[in-house]
């Protein structure tokens, strides 16, 4: 077990990164530790924790923007927005029963993995209601890239490049985002008994439709329950009503839709955006496939008795899928399923071992590795912070 | 001629003019290399016309191949490439220099592939930005970004420059649109990022590229997201008393959890000009006015913009005009967008392009106020209110030296309020060589190095678009070439 630090301010971050870069000693970075199973194992000297790191630091609900520090529970900033009847622009992805966790995941984590869940699919992800980021890089600089403005091009976007970096640039000490109105009312619609194809084929004419479907996810059937192709609707009252009815009237093809109202559409959808319940055992491994929608159900055919289970969200765009977590999680078989539907697999949750030993995240031709590379060391020259994470070194 | 400085060309890269053009033309066949000196004058400025310079030859490839074998061909020279779209830039992005091979896309400009179902289409960047929207329109779907320019300026252009346009409010700029795209290195090797899926593997490559104002490498391919257009949309103008009024019915509909697609603000001066030109009937006894977009089905529209009037009645609006027609739609619209062309007819202009948090408008509008009133000069306001991005226009006279000096002055105190105000330099323009030496108003030199430093990673010899950017003092140390 390495040595925990845990600073106050950005100062206390840089120290730590200036003693560990003269040292040599890898950091681990960490927020509450509510994802700390994605990516590979990082043999850390150092846990550096932004956990000290709190607050909502700015709330402007005219201007649609709120910013936190790094260590800030999730859970704070969404209650915080939604005193003032706003949230996130973005839905973020909970982690915790994927992982099966407990602590509260920080806004510094969900910036880190670019964490985003249904609402993907009309919204953006993260790093797309990103505005502005604090940054302190392995040279043990705190640098700012973007602001609190919704249009920013000025210099290079390193708020995008940090989103999703897995602190292999730096730890990200604060971040702003781009919020939103909280929805009126939402509702759900349901077709039952689909098979993977029409299903992800009705979840595309869905989103081919000018209703702003805001969620969009494909559940086979499981435990002699039918399928349920998920349609969500979120907006003022009359709108959902109206456009629910004109969406089940084009969707007719594909059967007679049935109406969740808004407490059942937002379970369904908290459980769908956590996929891990509809995976199955908590031992079994879970893969992350992005692919363009069409191309899914024959990726999940091919891979046959392989996946255990899945699930397809963001209108078939991303495919949970289960596997057996032995030897190496059926990478070798997947991933050049996956690349051949022109997709990319993340393996999401499997052992320490596996993790170590398979890529995690797909391996990158050999000229992007080389700007990759190149890129990670212009921020991070000794390579101090999170060494391994994303690839193995 | 005034007051951005730009490099002086290399006396050792004029000298090999003839070999460089040969060795172009050894890639490139026939019309795609341009050497005359009538013809490259085509390209000798963008859309920031107060600046010129001839550049040594142009390139127009045909294919990826080509342009992979041009940069190749540069990085080995050590000859200074500036990538050119359309050449619509307002902030000099795509200025050219006297040693420099200018290389185009213009000639690649196909849509490659159309995928409804997935909602993407692949296109090579030199196709237009409505270009883009005109395949697609009659299926019933738009691509979103919407720059002023979208007539004429690239895909290319766009990325390059992460264009966004009136309609962002909703819908996210350049880089929130965008899948993927086939990327050139200086070094010449073709790399394919991100793909047809909504998230691209590893690092956010994509994200980093957006935005880079060619700088990084060329973009010969991308694809992009789009959208199903709207049931309907319906825009309604108000006039206010006051700017300070107009910006307060902003915030408020904002606040209200209303997210229009768009807002547009134009002042007393920018209606007048606009309505002299393109008598689209606005409201002349008016302080400031709203065009306000919605979107949806006509009961939905009607439901959203009866709650945006009463806002705006609660805010003290004088004037409502609703469309009832999509002709009357068209007129509503038509004033704004002819305002920069408006604008050309009355004066010459400088447009400038800063964004602030939208809480500041009515501090930073009576700022501005004062900062051209100091230089004698005159300054109409057009913005994107729903995100605080201000476009004001400051008028002034190209044959005199010293307007164009104040100008440029009044201009850089905008920007500085701008900045001051807690907003930036640019919101959809770039920065270029206009805003190049401001940019340590904004950051600081750790930032600024650390900015660097990424570029010097695609870039080692700093030869693509390097007078761009960042001030031309205090530069990171070139690799050695």
């Amino acid at each position: 077990m390495s040595e925990t630090v845990s600073p106050f301010d950005e100062a206390g971050i840089e120290a730590t990164i200036r003693e560990a870069v003269d040292a040599k000693t890898p950091i681990l970075i960490r927020g509450a530790g509510s994802r700390s199973g994605l990516g590979r194992p990082v043999q850390a000297g150092i846990t550096l924790s932004t956990e000290r790191l709190t607050g909502v630091t700015l709330l402007e609900p005219s201007e649609l923007v709120v910013s936190a520090k790094a260590g800030t529970p999730v859970a704070e900033v969404e209650a915080e927005l939604a005193r003032v009847g706003q949230r996130l622009a973005f839905e973020p992805l909970d982690h915790r029963a994927l992982y099966g966790t407990a602590s509260e995941p920080t806004i510094g984590g969900l910036v880190a993995t670019n964490a985003s869940g249904p609402r993907r699919v009309i919204a953006g992800a993260a790093r797309d209601a990103l505005i502005g980021v604090r940054l302190t890089t392995g040279r043990a600089e705190t640098i700012r890239s973007g602001g609190r403005v919704m249009k920013n091009v000025t210099g290079y976007d390193l708020v995008k490049f940090a989103c999703g970096s897995h602190g292999v640039l730096g730890v990200v000490t604060e971040a702003t985002f781009k919020t939103l109105p909280i929805a009126e009312t939402e509702a759900t619609l349901v077709l039952e008994g689909l098979d993977d194809a029409h299903g992800v084929a009705a979840l595309c004419a869905a989103m081919g439709t000018p209703f702003e479907v805001s969620g969009a996810a494909h559940l086979p059937a499981l435990n002699g329950a039918p399928s349920r192709t998920c349609l969500r609707l979120e907006n003022f009252e009359s709108q959902v009503a109206y456009r629910a009815g004109q969406l089940a009237s084009r969707l007719k093809s594909f059967g007679t839709a049935s109406r969740l109202d808004a407490d059942a559409s937002r379970a369904l959808w908290r459980e769908i955006g956590a996929a891990a319940s509809l995976l199955g055992s908590p031992e079994r491994a879970v893969w992350r496939i992005s692919v363009a929608p069409t191309r899914g159900p024959a990726v999940v055919a091919r891979l046959g008795p392989l996946a255990e289970a899945h699930v397809y969200d963001w209108s078939g765009g991303l495919i949970w899928v289960a596997t057996s977590a032995a030897g190496d999680a059926g990478a070798s078989t997947l991933r050049p399923i996956v690349r051949e539907a022109r997709g990319h697999a993340t393996l999401v949750r499997a052992p320490e071992a596996v993790r170590a030993a398979v890529d995690v995240f797909e391996p990158e031709a050999p000229a992007l590795a080389r700007l990759t590379a190149g890129l990670r060391a212009s921020f991070d020259p000794a390579g101090v912070l999170n060494p391994g994470r994303m690839h193995a070194r | 001629m005034s007051g951005i400085a730009l490099l002086a060309p290399d006396p050792a890269i004029l000298a090999r003019r003839d070999a460089i053009v040969a060795g172009l033309r050894a890639i490139v066949p026939g019309e795609g290399v341009i050497v005359s000196e009538d013809e490259r004058r085509a390209f000798e400025s963008d859309a920031l016309t107060a600046y010129r310079r001839v550049p040594m030859v142009v390139v127009l490839p045909s294919t990826t191949k080509q342009v992979a074998e041009v940069l190749a061909f540069c990085s080995r020279e050590g000859v200074p490439v500036i990538p050119r779209g359309a050449g619509t830039s307002l902030a000099g992005g795509a200025l050219p220099q006297e040693d420099a091979v200018v290389l185009g896309v213009a000639k690649m400009s196909k849509v490659l592939d159309v995928d409804l179902a997935n909602r993407t289409v692949r296109v090579q960047t030199g196709v237009t930005n409505l270009g883009v929207s005109a395949a697609i329109a009659h299926e019933g779907f738009f691509y979103a970004p919407d720059p002023s320019s979208q007539l004429a300026c690239t895909i290319a252009g766009n990325v390059a420059m992460n264009s966004g346009g009136a309609h962002c409010l909703k819908y996210g700029v350049t880089t929130n649109n965008l899948l993927g795209v086939t990327f050139v290195t200086l070094q010449g090797e073709i790399v394919e990022i991100g793909g047809d899926a909504l998230d691209a593997p590893g690092l956010d490559m994509l994200g980093l590229i957006c935005g880079s104002e060619g700088q990084f490498g060329v973009v010969t391919e991308a694809t992009l997201r789009i959208l199903p257009l709207a049931e309907g949309a319906r825009p309604i103008l108000f006039g206010f008393p006051s700017p300070e009024a107009a910006g307060a019915c902003v915030a408020a509909v904002l606040g209200a959890g209303i997210v229009p697609v768009a807002i547009e603000y134009m002042d007393k001066l920018a209606i007048d000009i606009c309505e002299d030109f393109a008598k689209a009937g606005y409201p002349r006894d008016v302080g400031a006015m709203l065009i306000v977009e919605v979107e949806g089905s006509a009961a939905e529209i009607d439901e959203q913009l009866a709650r945006i009037g009463a806002i705006a009645e609660t805010h003290g609006a004088t004037y409502a005009r609703q469309a009832k027609t999509p002709a009357e739609a068209a007129a509503i619209w038509k004033g704004r967008k002819s305002a920069f062309g408006a604008m050309g007819r009355v004066s010459d202009y400088i447009c400038m392009d800063g964004t602030i948090p939208t809480g500041k408008l009515p501090e930073v509008l009576t700022r501005i106020g004062e900062i051209c009133e100091a230089q004698g000069l005159k300054v109409a306001n057009i913005f994107h209110a729903g995100d605080g991005n201000l476009h004001p226009l400051v008028l002034y006279d190209m044959n005199d030296p010293v307007s164009l000096s104040k100008a440029e002055k009044a201009g850089e105190d905008i920007l500085l309020a701008c900045v001051e105000a807690g907003g930036c330099l640019t919101g959809e323009h770039g920065v270029g060589i206009e805003k190049r030496d401001l940019m340590t108003a904004q950051f600081t030199r750790i930032e600024l190095m650390q900015q660097m430093r990424v570029k010097s990673v695609f870039d080692p010899a700093w030869l693509l678009n390097p007078a761009k950017v960042f001030p031309l003092e205090n530069r990171i140390a070139k690799a050695a070439a």
